[in-house]
């Protein structure tokens, strides 16, 4: 006689499910020869048009990273990177920046609508704003960067409107020199570690924001990011400014080839909000995590960093991790003005033999100040995942507060969940306040879904949803329904 | 028509069920009685397919389908539903949600289109007016923070929004109050008639004075030792098993039927 449920191999269940944004862009590129060196420096920086000022920084940068070494306190292995072997710049073969989405290659287009991002604008005719129109989606303005350079950034003539420039970095860096020279480098100095010292030195696009005084940025902003060229590392470079009062959401989204080799993403983000600015950057990291052996995929070691300078300034960093073979990532707030506020709302997963050590840090230095991190750990398969999180609270900091929850959530039991948390308190007056609960997806739980009719994966889906709750609605709503349909693909087949 | 022939089954190497003969007819409700670690919660537990027991003979048709060979998932499509003895909490999972996730897995099952949210709402909002709910018991999260007697109602109330052709309600009425009991009773009592049968495992008569049994089994030792009207469960209620010549089975033994 037989047992009553047969139980399901859960390596073989695994290998079901699959990355669906892996296919390669047939595209002519131009490729800097592999290698690292000043001269590499000099022709990234040459094929921007770089002004002087910005070189002799990056020049800077290159010599403080070698310098320092790759950090080894994360609870991440890997077998060394041999910088020397990558490509640090790939674009494809046309003129970067094109003016109009008319100039961009169709190639290119097509790729992203696969991806399933709309980088046509919809013709909205004046007047008849809405008139028969059958999509309920709202307009995203979207900068595309297809490997080392922006290929279209859409809707800015609306945008320009609201005095908010978004544009590609390169760009900003001709057309606004005064304020990507004020701010780049002002939240993530060239030298703060191996990798931001590696990205400044090296960068090739990312986005620039800068919302002026009072403004509210009329719509969501989007960068979407695409590694398609081989042996190729991506080094993007975010700069978002909130002047006083102004506010902005900014969405990140991001895909990559399946590749048996790994590939390396060493991204910088600062963030500047001043008094009563909000800015809201919400992330849905895919990067290829790898095969179910763990070939393969993304080293994703990304430094983001946010400074509210200003007083009752707020920076809400939100993150849905699931992509990357190795996640390095710690956003974090310097709560600089009086009463400002920092957020970091984290979901995390890792399935087979991925590894995710993120967190992030919350800097209190003005009085006042508040900061609150909800992060929700998801381990399965094979992989480990790790929350390193600091609060340090400054002698200024008087009356400040931070409020930490850490959640792990455990699918089997060949995976590991781990919390470090680091509390800093030089102020007697500051409060902290951690959280943190361990717990597995209990047997009796997916039997009482299933018993329900659920399959055994929509139960795993329903109960891990349940579990992330808390962060998936600070995202904005497109944003978090994709998001849970990317948790439901990333733990396809992690319970047998 | 749930029949069960000569069901056993084990956990870790230790006999539950010794050859289970049990036969529900479609239209009638059937009452388990038995002292504890008799086997009736093992029993509803392989009737809905939990993993940890081993069958090592027997069978269970419903409606003439094998019901040990399917998922739980399966058997729930086929029309089998459980209310639990011990309903589960699902943290930051909405009931609304939850239901009908639920309703649709089963409407798919047979065939059906899926309800949208606003179907979903009025049905979902008809049901809770009969079991005498408030409408936010939607709203929160399933069975997180329910008392007991909400938690016992909810599973009530999945099962009416559910109909499944045959439920088991196992020790329903435990941890309810005569209110409460009434609401449950009515529940089941609504659903009565010629589609619909159901197995309910209790170990009071007081139960069974609102939703009354066409057939009363006694269960003990992993058997059943005897079966009756209504009758037979006020006499065990007055006398109790041991009248019956029934000893209740040790602790160990009751222990070891809950996994």
């Amino acid at each position: 006689m037989s047992a009553f449920v047969e139980p399901r191999d859960p390596i073989q269940a695994a290998t079901e499910g699959g990355y669906k944004w892996g296919f390669e862009t047939a595209i002519e590129m131009e490729i800097a020869p592999k290698g690292l060196s000043e001269d590499t420096i000099r022709l990234i920086s040459a094929k921007k048009e770089e002004p002087e000022w910005l070189l002799a920084w990056r020049l800077k940068a290159f010599a403080a990273w070698r310098e320092t070494s790759e950090p080894d306190w994360a609870k991440v292995k890997h077998p060394p990177i041999d910088y020397q072997a990558l490509h640090y710049y790939a674009a494809p073969k046309r003129k970067p920046g094109p003016k109009s989405l008319a100039e961009v290659d169709p190639e290119l287009l097509a790729t992203y609508e696969k991806l399933g991002i709309p980088l046509r604008e919809r013709a909205i005719l004046a007047g008849v704003e809405g008139a028969g129109e059958a999509e309920t989606r709202p307009d995203v303005a979207i900068d595309a960067v297809f490997d080392s350079v922006s290929v279209a950034t859409t809707f800015r003539e609306t945008l320009a409107k609201a005095g908010v420039i978004f544009c590609p970095i390169s760009e900003a860096v001709r057309e606004h020199p005064d304020l990507v020279r004020k701010y780049l480098g002002s939240v993530v100095p060239q030298g703060d570690n191996f990798f931001a010292a590696l990205n400044s030195a090296v960068f090739t696009d990312g986005s620039f924001v800068f919302v002026p005084k009072g403004v509210r940025c009329p719509m969501e902003l989007s960068t979407y990011f695409r590694i398609n060229a081989r042996n190729t590392g991506q080094f993007e470079r975010t700069l978002i400014i909130a002047e006083a009062g102004a506010s902005v959401s900014y969405l990140e989204g991001c895909t990559a080839p399946q590749r048996d080799e790994n590939q390396l993403h060493a991204a910088v983000v600062e963030l500047i909000a001043l008094d009563d600015a909000r800015i809201k950057y919400s992330t849905v990291q895919n990067w290829y995590p790898g095969d179910a052996e763990g070939r393969g995929g993304i080293y994703n070691f990304v430094t983001k960093r946010g400074a509210c300078r200003g007083a009752r300034s707020k920076i809400s960093w939100t993150q849905v991790e699931t992509g990357s073979a190795i996640t390095w990532k710690y956003p974090s707030c310097i709560l600089q003005g009086e009463g400002s506020v920092g957020e970091f709302y984290s979901v995390a997963v890792t399935n087979h033999h991925q590894q995710a050590d993120t967190g992030t840090k919350m800097i209190h230095l003005g009085a006042n100040t508040k900061s609150t991190i909800i992060a929700k750990g998801i381990s399965a398969g094979r992989s480990n995942n790790t929350y390193r999180g600091l609060v340090r609270m400054m002698p200024r900091a008087h009356g400040a507060r931070n409020f930490t929850q850490c959640d792990s959530l455990l699918i089997g039991d060949r995976c590991g969940a781990h919390t470090v948390p680091y509390i800093e308190s030089r102020n007697p007056s500051a409060r902290v306040e951690h959280e943190a609960t361990t717990s597995k997806i209990a047997d009796d739980q997916l039997f009482y879904c299933r018993a329900r009719g659920l399959s055994q994966e929509d139960a795993v889906n329903l109960i891990v949803n349940g579990f992330c709750k808390d962060v998936l609605k600070e995202l904005p709503m497109e944003f978090a329904v994709e998001a849970q349909k990317l948790l439901a693909v990333s733990l396809e087949g992690s319970v047998g | 028509m749930l029949e069960i022939r000569d069901l056993s089954a084990s956990i870790d190497g230790k006999p539950i069920l010794n050859g289970i003969d049990l036969v529900v007819p479609t239209g009638e409700v059937h009452a388990i009685m038995g002292p504890n670690g008799s086997g009736k919660s093992t029993l509803s537990y392989i009737l809905a397919g939990r993993e940890g027991y081993a069958v090592t003979g027997g069978e269970v048709r419903l409606d003439g389908v094998d019901l040990l060979t399917l998922a739980p998932e399966e058997r729930a499509a086929a029309g089998l539903f459980l209310a639990f003895q011990y309903p589960v909490e699902l943290p930051g999972v909405g009931n609304a949600n939850f239901l009908r996730t639920a309703l649709n897995a089963t409407r798919r099952a047979r065939g059906e289109s899926d309800l949208d949210a606003v179907q979903f709402l009025k049905l979902a909002r008809a049901a809770l007016r009969d079991l005498a709910m408030a409408d936010d018991m939607l709203k929160r999260n399933v069975n997180v923070g329910f008392s007991g007697g909400e938690k016992k109602r909810n599973e009530v109330l999945q099962m009416a929004i559910l109909k499944p052709k045959f439920a088991i309600l196992d020790e329903t009425d435990s941890g309810l109050d005569i209110d409460a009991l009434k609401i449950v009773a009515g529940g089941v009592n609504a659903l009565r008639g010629p589609g619909f049968s159901a197995l309910v495992i209790t170990h009071y008569q007081r139960l069974l004075d609102h939703i009354v049994p066409d057939r009363v089994h006694v269960l003990a030792g992993g058997r059943i030792l005897r079966s009756g009207g209504p009758e037979l469960a006020r006499a065990l209620e007055e006398s109790g098993y041991a009248a019956l010549g029934l000893e209740a089975v040790s602790e160990d033994t009751a222990a070891m039927a809950a996994p």
